[in-house]
């Protein structure tokens, strides 16, 4: 049977059998290229899908004149930003103007490498995924102040001040939903927590515990990923684009890459956490119904879970208004985190006695 | 104790109402014909405009070529920015007697914004607000108008 590990595998005896030497640089030349080609598509399918979702939610028909149904439009947006000039203002700093946007880009591919897009599809299974996701995504915060700071205009430097306070405060209550989900799997490895979903999703198996967790999570994620409606860093109304006023052509377009990247990374971990990465859809001991689900390939499974939650995301942001920032702050302290707080010590609770199916 | 019900129930509130904005947003991503969006080139024929939807100031004439505009200046004064001028001229009636009548309407296109008083403010309803819309023209000079046609004289009972 066709699938990405069994491609993934001759691919891999292939090269040592005829290049044992160079074998590594090769494999790592290849998933480098993967990755890049993913980010573009990615940016592409995601911007067209953002622009349809809202156009129908807001009764209209969205782009619809370049290509078939409009599905060239971003090509279209992506040619015109290549083309364009990118300028550097004058009173900015050069080097941490120029550097901003490739960090930024650079974060989102580092978070990708612990992602499981199918089974046995893994750039790098390391033992301590949960964190190291954590961790480093936590890191595109640098390259937005860099990029707010450098810019030397006010509105710049007031959304990349606002992301910061927001990813900060962020990050933990996703982390603590991250941690509620470790407790019931008891490893960091995202193989392990993909494989402790094959009877079952931990959104289901885990009770209510693991249904508020993820919410908070989904929550948490939506404002790291500065989306609406905590989208204070770029308000446009207020901050004209926040952080990236001051970019154009290519190095713009990172920028809106980034983000959307981003979103569909978040939105990966939350299915791998929640919903079972690739693991089709199983039921404890309905042993016929799990023969029929496995027959989905499983990176169906993966790409359909995450474009739900994107979906979800996208009308997240599409339906609600934004938060003022005393509102986004008091959201966080006074509500998120001491609700993750008892969840998690719920979930340990649940854990420690074994009442998760 | 009240401070836990109150915010519970600030909690619940907040979440009902995010709720109730998503199914509305989410009924209308899966009802495509609730979609107002009109593609104007293509649907020429068979676009549909609202009907309080003002394009230009037209003046009614029936089928005798007659029009209900008894030249008042009702229309000209309250116009705000000087759209409407009108030239009056002296009609004898059979009597022998002089009475004021419209001679020519004149209609500066290019200056209305379609407040509709003019319409509002004209005694005799003869003139009202059409739809159409396609109004660009290669001179300027084609954009003043003159709204009653050619030999149309006021309609018979018309003060």
């Amino acid at each position: 049977m066709l699938s990405f590990e069994n491609i993934t595998a001759s691919i891999h005896t292939w090269l040592y059998a005829s290049f044992p030497h160079a074998a590594l640089l090769l494999e790592s030349l290849i998933v480098g290229l993967c990755v890049i080609s993913l980010f573009a598509v990615l940016g592409l399918v995601l911007v067209l899908m953002e622009r349809k979702v809202s156009a129908y939610m807001q009764i209209r028909l969205g782009p619809n004149r370049v290509g078939p149904g409009g599905s060239l439009q971003t090509v279209a947006d992506t040619l015109k930003l290549a083309m364009k000039e990118g300028l550097t203002p004058d009173g900015a700093d050069k080097f941490l103007f120029n550097l901003a946007p490739f960090m930024v880009i650079v974060v989102a591919m580092l978070v990708l490498a612990p992602v499981a897009f199918a089974k046995g599809t893994q750039i790098w299974d390391l033992n301590i995924g949960v964190l190291y996701i954590s961790a480093v995504s936590s890191l595109s915060v640098i390259g937005i102040l860099m990029a707010g700071w450098a810019s030397n205009n006010k509105y710049s430097l007031l959304g990349a001040m606002r992301s910061g306070a927001q990813i900060v405060s962020y990050e933990l209550s996703a982390g603590l939903s991250v941690i509620s989900i470790v407790v019931l799997t008891g490893s960091l490895r995202i193989s392990d927590i993909v494989a402790s979903q094959q009877d079952g999703w931990w959104l289901f198996k885990g009770h209510i515990p693991a249904i508020i967790s993820f919410v908070i999570f989904i929550i948490a994620v939506t404002a790291e990923t500065n989306r609406a409606p905590f989208d204070l860093a770029e308000a446009e109304s207020e901050l004209t684009a926040g952080f990236h006023t001051e970019y154009s052509g290519m190095r713009f377009a990172l920028f809106f890459l980034a983000e959307y990247v981003n979103i569909f990374i978040v939105c990966a971990i939350a299915a791998t956490l929640y919903m079972g990465g690739w693991m089709p859809l199983h039921i404890g001991p309905w042993t016929g119904f799990n023969h029929l689900m496995d027959y989905i390939p499983s990176s169906l499974w993966f790409m359909g879970k995450t474009f739900f939650l994107i979906f979800v995301i996208m009308w997240f942001r599409w339906t609600f208004p934004r938060l003022r920032i005393d509102q986004l702050l008091d959201l966080e302290w006074k509500y998120l985190l001491p609700i993750s707080l008892f969840n998690l010590l719920l979930m340990t609770l649940i854990a420690i006695k074994g009442w998760h199916f | 104790m009240a401070f836990l019900t109150d915010y519970i129930s600030n909690i619940y509130r907040g979440v009902r109402s995010l709720l109730k904005g998503m199914k509305l947003t989410g009924y209308y991503f899966t009802h495509r014909r609730e979609i107002i969006t009109q593609q104007y080139p293509d649907n020429k024929a068979e676009m549909k405009l609202p009907d309080r939807f003002r394009g230009e100031v037209v003046m009614t004439h029936d089928e005798h070529n007659e029009h209900a505009c008894t030249g008042c200046t009702a229309c000209e004064l309250a116009c705000p920015n000087g759209t409407i001028k009108i030239i009056t001229k002296f009609d004898v009636t059979p009597e022998g007697k002089k009475k004021k009548a419209l001679d020519t309407f004149i209609y500066h296109l290019e200056l209305c914004t379609m407040c509709n008083l003019c319409v509002q403010a004209c005694p005799t309803d003869a003139i009202k607000m059409a739809q159409n819309f396609e109004h660009s023209v290669y001179d300027r000079s084609q954009l003043t108008k003159k709204l009653n046609n050619p030999d149309s004289k006021i309609r018979e009972g018309v003060e």
